[in-house]
């Protein structure tokens, strides 16, 4: 007998976890092919599920909510119906005792056009606003690229048949391999079971263990002439699919080489210049003109251009910096984390060795100077952010590697001014935060009543975001926005008939998957403004799936050099997977291209 | 190949195949609903599931590629247990209603139960009949579909109409009308195959037998009835006649029996259409109008082109289908007679067909004498009819058409195939220029499949070189006016068949899950054709004698108000 018992968890307990724990699992997967209503009828059942019951509108609005939107869902019209789940969700945001109903009703507000238009869709067609995509990770994509046929013919031991899928939809396959975001694992229905498929790893298998792989052959020439303004990965995707369609390109590239942000911006470390090469050279056997070295209102003008070619496509990227907007005392030693790994990249970097060296931005390009200063011997590397850790907008394995490297976080400091240094040339002034209330999804940093810091170095490196050189392009009635080119749905230039924009001087700075999938819609949609409907696509026999049970098997990731030996030099940190670790990781893929709704349309993503 | 072992037999199978395939090739079968060869392997009824050994899951058999050393078992109590697992979740949200249901005696579903033995439900059934609009000939009755998507797949695939879709997710993903549309804004051509490829009566086509009833009842009425060549194939199958015993004249009876008072033949009509429409070919070549000429007596096509390719319609024949021209005929020689008794015609078409039951209220098709024909009933209605009275089909008399509009050749009787019309055409066409009855095996074409996208031929008529072709299938007949579109084949005369194998393989014919029995009906077609003693449309004497004594000649004056129409006009 005793008075209290040790807590120990109960049957039930563990159970009701376990239910928990595979719902997360459940909802980490993207499902973007479900219907809004449906999605919302899962979410206010959930919610529903961990309700007490005790206040009147999370017991019985839940229960009504989810029965006016299925009932939607079956077609009936009740008069007022739509309103009336919208009524709900308020009452259950004002009046719900605690935050199961009072967040439930949140949500449902903060959606309510969506549920609306939806709701409207189906009462009065009685279709879905959202169409059903096939498979989820082609559709995750930007560029939509075939990855389940990528994976069964890499499975099938044919690497340069993957390769060649690939370029269907991406002519950067190996520099994709080593960077791209890979936005298709967030969707990936593997999770589910485990984990997402390793699908950047299976594309480097298949392009390290590919060799040289040869393009397409060329349709007939056309004789139709397109400019192409920036080497980028937009640019050149761009190029690449129009020097197919057998039209005549020229890329204007202001700089030394091709690349744009993947050989300046991005660091050898992350991408081996060779992994880059491998791409462009494949581009280039085309017969692409190139004109290195030549900037546009320098070297070649714009009505050069608009006139003497039949279409234009400006891919310029963002490339330009912005500078802290502060009081600085000096300004030896500070310098853009463009500039800087810019002139790392062209071989001639900044004197670092044994300095002390200050980043200040939470970016992946903030990660990238960091990193980049470690491996040029700085005695020390401090990356300064205003707000949290993981608010930081770097990819967490970055920050993570910077660490492990030996570079050291402060975050949450505001920079307050540039002050000159009593040890150093430089001292970073600051002013210590806190995270407060959520501005546009994040917690905005608050002062905090500490007083300021003050960190000294030789060298600070600014790396808060990149802008675009527009300003001669705006001269020239290339309509922009905050520095950004506009443009219609399908690129082309508000201004202009035969000027399409793209990549991040469109969007601003984003995923080089985004800018490439920008170039290929762009390459697309002006061969179709020069008349033309060319199909590029190389067709590869893509071996058809077989069955098994899908038991849950982990998944193999990308290992990395030890920190301490990579943080020395500038090779690849990746080390690529074992031959015996791709196979096995392909057998992962669930093939969702024949199993579910992929059935449906023969799997394949559409030709464009 | 692959060596597999299905149900204790070692199995030799080509790599890629399924386990479907390779256990049919072992006669070893296999249930399905949602599957269709080729067309619709997406294994979504779960009903062909089987258990492969070493798996901890059962692959549906359709779409699971054989491996080498496979063991499959089809037949165990656990992969039973397991389709009629699926089978009770169907139901659950199918409205089975089968007694008042007129696929009940063809419903795969209901046939699939009955052997499965599905005696009670897992799930309470809940699905309320579905909204339509049921004047339209094609009627969707949404509460009884089963989502296996063969619709859809049909329409796509087979006919490139795509009115069929998916919308939605989850427990409330559907087929609807694409994009929510109206079915009448829908492209839908009224083909029907939607409604022989949809395993239970979510799609039918509209009933009209309670409109033949009370023409039938009306003392004041003269009911005509007219069969079309492609039934004399198929209205044996709906009431258990044999080929052999389900002859034309045991038809005449038939009908005779339902209470007509004149039961004639539309291939008299077709002779009729041949003489036209052979005509204007015969002008037609001599004139520099944009070629190919198109025949224009499938409704189906007619409905197609004007929806999906109207810059084509400019180029149909203007001829009638033939059973509008039988009605026109009927109405126009026989209305004075009729009327002096008092009474008023009514013209009933038995058609392997949907369309036609657009095409019959078509008002651009009336004469002077009013619609050319009052109703349209599909040979399923026919036969229904036909049990309705509980006639006897076996012991019924060997009857005759009534005349004169009941006397046809053979070349009428193959209207009912495809190429049929295109064959009859030429044997006459070639009359007409040269004076001379071609061979007929100059004229065949029996080549004509809907598995191949067209065929040509090339005639050589009095030294000039006449080249055709045959296309039957919508996706077929799309391909073809694309390839003339682009220039890639150079055509005088083309017949198409918005069915798969032209009227034998209609959309208003008898339903055998999952067979294609148009090639089969063909060849009835085709030996009635051998049979006869007359094989050429303008020998047909009562053709002869309508043109002396009503129309005057093809193509004249009468002839342009009773027998042709303009397309163009017609409202869809």
């Amino acid at each position: 007998m005793g008075r209290l018992p040790v807590f120990t968890p109960t049957k039930a307990d563990e159970q009701a976890r376990a239910i928990a724990e595979a719902a997360i699992n459940r909802v980490s997967v993207y499902g973007n092919s479900t219907c809004p209503l449906e999605a919302a009828v899962g979410y206010f059942k959930l919610c529903a599920s961990q309700s007490c019951g005790k206040c009147t509108p999370c017991r019985i609005g839940l229960a009504r909510l989810t029965d006016s939107l299925e009932s939607i869902l079956r077609g009936e019209n009740v008069e007022g119906i739509v309103d009336q789940v919208i009524t709900v969700c308020d009452t259950l945001h004002k009046t719900a005792d605690c935050a199961i109903g009072f967040q439930a009703g949140r949500v449902g507000l903060a959606f309510a056009d969506l549920i609306k238009a939806d709701a409207e869709s189906h009462l009065s067609k009685g279709i879905c606003v959202q169409p059903f995509t096939a498979v989820p990770c082609v559709d995750e994509c930007p560029s939509h690229v075939d990855i389940p046929a990528y994976i069964a013919c890499l499975k099938e031991g044919r690497p340069a048949d993957a390769v060649r899928v690939i370029r269907n939809d991406n002519p950067f396959p190996s520099a994709c391999a080593f960077v791209c975001e890979h936005p298709c694992e967030r969707s990936c229905r593997r999770g589910m079971i485990d984990a997402p498929v390793n699908i950047r790893a299976m594309k480097q298998h298949a392009v390290l263990s590919a060799g040289e792989v040869g393009v397409p052959g060329k349709a007939e020439p056309t004789g139709k002439r397109v400019a192409i303004i920036g080497g980028g990965p937009s640019g050149l995707t761009a190029a690449y699919y129009l020097a197919l369609m057998g039209h005549d390109i020229t890329v204007y590239e202001q700089n030394d080489h091709l690349g744009g942000m993947m050989y300046y911006g991005i660091p050898r470390y992350r991408l081996p210049k060779e992994n880059l090469q491998y791409d462009i050279d494949a581009i280039l056997s085309l017969g692409i003109d190139v004109k290195l070295g030549v900037k546009v209102g320098v070297g070649v003008q714009w009505e050069e251009l608009v006139g003497g070619y039949d279409a234009v496509y400006v891919a310029i990227g963002a490339h330009h910096f912005k500078d802290l907007g502060i009081e600085y005392a000096t300004k030896d030693g500070v310098m853009s984390a463009v500039q800087f790994l810019h002139r790392v990249a062209d071989g001639r970097p900044d004197a670092v060795e044994g300095k002390d060296v200050v980043v200040v931005g939470g970016g992946n390009v903030a990660m990238d100077a960091t990193r980049t200063a470690k491996r040029l011997g700085a005695r020390s590397v401090r990356c300064i952010y205003r707000r949290r850790i993981e608010d930081m907008t770097a990819l967490p394995e970055e920050v993570e590697a910077a660490i492990a490297e030996g570079c050291e976080m402060v975050e949450l400091v505001s920079p307050l001014r540039i002050d000159k240094g009593t040890e150093h040339e430089i001292a970073f002034v600051g002013q210590p935060q806190m995270p407060s209330f959520y501005r546009g999804g994040r917690p905005a940093p608050v002062a905090t009543s500490v007083e300021e810091v003050t960190y000294e170095c030789d060298m600070l490196i600014e790396a808060i975001g990149q802008v675009i050189e527009y300003e001669y392009f705006a001269e020239k009635g290339v309509e922009q926005n905050r520095g950004r080119f506009l443009s219609d749905e399908h690129g082309r230039s508000k201004g202009f008939e035969n000027v399409f924009v793209g990549g991040d001087c469109q969007t601003g700075p984003s995923t080089v998957i985004r800018a490439i999938a920008a170039g290929k819609a762009v390459a697309a949609n002006i061969d179709e403004y020069l008349g033309f409907d060319h199909d590029v696509f190389d067709d590869v026999r893509v071996p058809r799936a077989g069955f098994d049970s899908k038991l849950a098997c982990g998944r193999v990731n990308i290992k990395e050099r030890p920190a301490q030996e990579r943080a020395r030099d500038f090779d690849g940190v990746e080390i690529p997977l074992l031959d015996e670790e791709a196979a096995q990781e392909c057998g992962r893929c669930l093939r969702c291209d024949h199993f579910g709704m992929g059935a449906m349309r023969g799997g394949r993503p559409e030709r464009w | 190949m692959v060596t597999l072992t299905i149900d204790g037999k070692t199995v030799e199978a080509r790599e890629g195949m399924t386990i479907l395939g390779a256990a049919k090739g072992a006669g070893i079968k296999i249930p399905t609903l949602c599957w269709m060869k080729k067309l619709n392997d997406i294994g979504a009824c779960r009903v062909c599931v089987v258990d492969v050994e070493g798996e901890h899951r059962m692959p549906a058999a359709c779409n699971t590629p054989v491996a080498d050393g496979m063991v499959v078992h089809t037949n165990t109590p656990a992969v039973v247990r397991a389709r009629q697992a699926n089978l009770k979740m169907i139901l659950s949200e199918h409205r089975s209603e089968c007694t008042s249901c007129e696929r009940v005696d063809t419903c795969a579903l209901r046939k699939l139960c009955s052997d499965m033995a599905i005696e009670r439900l897992s799930f309470e059934a809940v699905s309320p009949k579905g909204a339509w609009d049921e004047s339209f000939p094609l009627v969707r009755d949404s509460s009884k579909c089963i989502k296996c998507m063969r619709c859809v797949a049909e329409c796509a695939k087979v006919q490139h109409c795509s009115v069929w879709d998916i919308t939605g997710s989850g427990p409330h993903m559907k087929v609807t009308v694409k994009d929510g549309d109206s079915i009448r804004d829908a492209g839908c051509a009224l083909c029907g195959q939607c409604i022989t490829h949809c395993p239970t009566g979510a799609l039918t086509a509209r009933r009209d037998i309670d409109v033949v009833m009370d023409a039938l009842s009306d003392p004041d009425v003269v009911t005509v009835v007219q069969v079309a060549p492609a039934v004399r194939a198929a209205w044996g199958e709906g009431v258990g006649l044999s080929r052999e015993a389900a002859t034309p004249g045991r038809m005449a009876s038939a009908l005779r029996s339902l209470g007509f008072d004149r039961v004639f033949d539309t291939d008299f009509a077709a002779d009729l259409t041949i003489m036209e429409e052979g005509s204007e070919f015969v002008e037609f070549m001599g004139s520099d109008k944009q070629r190919p000429m198109f025949t224009s007596c499938c409704p189906g096509w007619v409905r197609f082109v004007k929806q999906h390719y109207p810059q084509f319609v400019g180029r149909l024949s203007s001829a009638k289908s033939p059973h509008q021209m039988l009605g026109a005929v009927v109405k126009n020689t026989m209305r004075e007679e009729a009327e002096a008794a008092g009474k008023r015609l009514f013209v009933v078409s038995v058609m392997p067909c949907v369309a036609k039951k657009y095409e019959c209220d078509v008002p651009q098709l009336a004469t002077e004498a009013g619609r050319d024909v009052d109703a349209v009933l599909t040979v399923r209605e026919f036969d229904n009819m036909l049990r309705m009275f509980h006639v006897d089909c076996d012991a019924l008399d060997e009857g005759e058409f009534d005349n004169p509009l009941g006397l046809s050749t053979g070349a009428g009787t193959i209207f009912g195939r495809t190429g049929g019309v295109m064959e009859a055409a030429l044997r006459s066409a070639v009359f007409l220029i040269t004076g001379e009855n071609p061979d007929f095996s100059a004229c065949d074409t029996t080549a004509a499949t809907p598995d191949k996208p067209w065929v040509t031929k090339e005639l050589e008529v009095a030294g000039t070189p006449v080249r055709i072709a045959v296309a039957s299938g919508l996706g077929n007949t799309a391909k073809l006016l694309d390839a003339i579109e682009a220039g890639e084949v150079d055509l005088d005369f083309v017949e198409i068949m918005a069915c798969p194998g032209g009227c034998v393989g209609g959309g208003g014919q008898p339903i055998a899950f999952n067979e294609e029995r148009a090639a089969e009906r063909a060849m009835n077609l085709n030996s009635l054709d051998k049979a006869d003693t007359l094989r050429y449309s303008h020998e047909n004497p009562d053709v002869q004698k309508l043109y002396e004594e009503w129309v005057g000649e093809p193509l004249s004056h009468v002839a342009h108000e009773w027998l042709h129409t303009d397309q163009e006009a017609w409202d869809l």
